[in-house]
């Protein structure tokens, strides 16, 4: 069963948004874990990196194959989380927690908006 | 891996499913008539096992091969020793075969084989990581190219021009395509132009390729290059003879950050120019880019060692527009040749190969530059492969070598004029340890017959 968090912003490429202040803590869904299998790499961007809506900010690598992440709103990336770089099962372990991607300092809040709440994501998820 | 062929029932069964009824209608429904051949292929009839054979013999005699002649040829491809153990070993059922071994479960002899191919090349280079190889030496030395580039992201590369010609031309179709400047530094005498190299590195250009020994059959002067191209960040590719690293400082410690190699030297045939085995290997920090497929090391669920192939989600079938290269094809049996090789000749054994070949080479060397109207073209330090200027043109004096049951003569002029310094021709020739004194002592009186 999809495990989808009632406070966070989702996107239709499968990553969340915690809003913490005008930062916003970006990862990949518990959904997108579960379809990739064993994450076995994350490239991450450089802190400091200038980041517009949907942008490819970078790929998650797992045992079978490689999707790219788009960042849900724009923004200056802050922190990234080097944890993953040792450790990259931590998305498939506790993607909404330890397996945070990036931080981002956000750009236009108005944004927010344009992204699936929690029953909206699972209802896409649903879809296939 | 095995290959099952298919029976008419099978392909009964196959069109059947797929809802048409002839392979004729299932390529006429998807293949555009005006690009179909729409005619039988223009063969000679069939022949029977027996006539074939004899055919392909009477064929084959028209070559001079060298079995019947001295070959002083080098140019990326040498005339060493195969110890006959690498056959032995290459013609075994479980080895020969070109499928990629995708399905771990059924191919681990094959997995180990390419771990040991690539444990093997770390050791001779020096870096961290080996690719399963590549096609050839050429096509690695484009392919370090592509990784230059997308490490650094910068779109400007230089080459030494001192580098094969064949592989720059290799390096050059590759690069066009993703519009990538080449740049090349000059030669200064037989090896690359410092002064020339520290003016066009900048911090706009990715790196630098090199060729160590050289094209020429010269040691390029690896230290300094290396401070250079690393002063301004760029990435060091280093193309090397595996054999010489028999005698030579592996690249990995002197700084390059990618190492190619054209590994035919190690236990392949001459084979009229292919396959061959392109080595390639790198250090960590580029792992993600390299492109390939790499063979590792794994426990399964009950903690017995295994093989697989990792990595994968770099290769072409997964994402193909984000692909680190879109030919990963793999030369495995080659690979397999060149591992059982180095198994068998071991440390000692190689640097016996190659200090054999600097001998021999360094002994006709100095025996056709005290030929009159022969000269050596430069005075750099070479390996087993060097350049002399000639009094007559490169294809005279090589068809003159050829009435001799010789072959040798590369034309480095055709490719360098200017080498040439006035002379009439600028030859380069190899020595391996297969080379006898008496097959020099025949070359150096031959050349000395040529005017």
């Amino acid at each position: 069963m999809a495990n989808v968090p009632a406070d966070l912003k989702y996107t239709k490429e499968h990553e969340w948004i915690r809003v913490e202040g005008n930062v916003g803590v970006v990862g990949i869904t518990w959904f997108a874990q579960d379809q990739l299998g064993d994450v076995v790499f994350v490239e991450l961007p450089e802190v400091g990196r200038e980041l517009k809506q949907n942008e490819q900010f970078g790929v998650v690598e797992s045992v079978k194959t490689v999707s790219d992440l788009y960042i849900p709103v724009s923004g200056k990336v802050v922190e990234v989380n080097t944890k993953l770089e040792g450790s990259p099962e931590l998305i498939n372990q506790d993607p909404y927690g330890e397996g945070w991607i990036l931080k981002i300092e956000i750009a236009n809040p108005a944004e927010l908006d344009s992204l699936l709440d929690a029953a909206g994501y699972e209802a896409f998820t649903k879809e296939g | 891996m095995r290959y099952i062929p298919i029976t008419q029932a099978d392909k009964a069964a196959m069109l059947r499913d797929i809802g048409v009824s002839s392979t004729e209608e299932l390529f006429a429904a998807n293949i555009p008539a005006e690009v179909r051949l729409n005619r039988p292929l223009d063969l000679p009839p069939a022949l029977t096992e027996m006539e074939i054979l004899a055919h392909l013999r009477e064929l084959a005699a028209q070559n001079a091969d060298t079995a019947e002649y001295a070959c002083f040829l080098g140019g990326g491809a040498y005339d060493h020793y195969v110890p006959a153990a690498v056959d032995a070993v290459l013609r075994r059922g479980e080895f020969l075969t070109a499928y990629t071994p995708y399905q771990p479960e059924i191919s681990q002899g094959v997995l180990q084989a390419i771990y040991e191919y690539q444990s093997l090349m770390c050791e001779l280079t020096g870096m961290d990581l080996s690719n399963a190889s590549m096609y050839d030496g050429a096509s690695a030395l484009a392919e370090a190219a592509g990784m230059v580039v997308n490490q650094t992201g910068r779109s400007k590369l230089l080459v030494a021009r001192s580098v094969h010609p064949h592989y720059r031309r290799v390096v050059e179709t590759y690069m066009h395509g993703v519009g990538v400047e080449l740049i090349e530094v000059p030669l200064d005498g037989v090896t690359l132009d410092l002064n020339r190299l520290e003016a066009l590195m900048t911090d706009e250009v990715g790196g630098l390729l090199l060729q160590t020994p050289n094209y020429l059959g010269y040691l390029e002067q690896v230290r300094q290059i290396e401070a250079i191209v690393h002063r301004m960040s760029g990435l060091f590719v280093v193309a090397v003879d595996p054999v010489s690293l028999g005698l030579l400082e592996a690249p990995g410690h002197y700084g390059a950050d990618i190492v190619v190699a054209e590994g035919q030297g190690l236990g392949v045939p001459l084979s009229y120019g292919g396959p061959y085995l392109g080595i390639l290997a790198t250090r960590e920090r580029f792992a993600r880019k390299m492109p390939g497929r790499i063979a590792g090391a794994t426990v399964d669920n009950r903690g017995q060692r295994g093989f697989v192939l990792t990595m994968q989600a770099r290769e072409q079938h997964i994402r193909r527009e984000k692909a680190t290269s879109n030919i990963c094809t793999n030369q495995a049996l080659i690979a397999l040749a060149a591992t059982v090789y180095l198994a068998l000749v071991g440390k000692e054994g190689l640097r016996e190969v190659a200090n054999l070949s600097l001998q021999k080479a360094h002994y006709a060397a100095q025996q056709i530059a005290a030929l009159p109207g022969w000269r050596l073209a430069g005075s750099a330090p070479f390996f087993k492969e060097f350049t002399v200027l000639a009094p007559a043109p490169a294809q005279a004096v090589s068809r003159h070598l050829l009435g001799h049951k010789i072959l040798g003569g590369i034309d480095a002029g055709a490719a360098y004029p200017e080498l040439l310094d006035g002379a009439a021709g600028a030859v380069t020739l190899a020595v391996t340890e297969k080379r006898t004194r008496a097959e020099i002592d025949r070359l150096v009186a031959a050349l000395g017959e040529v005017k």
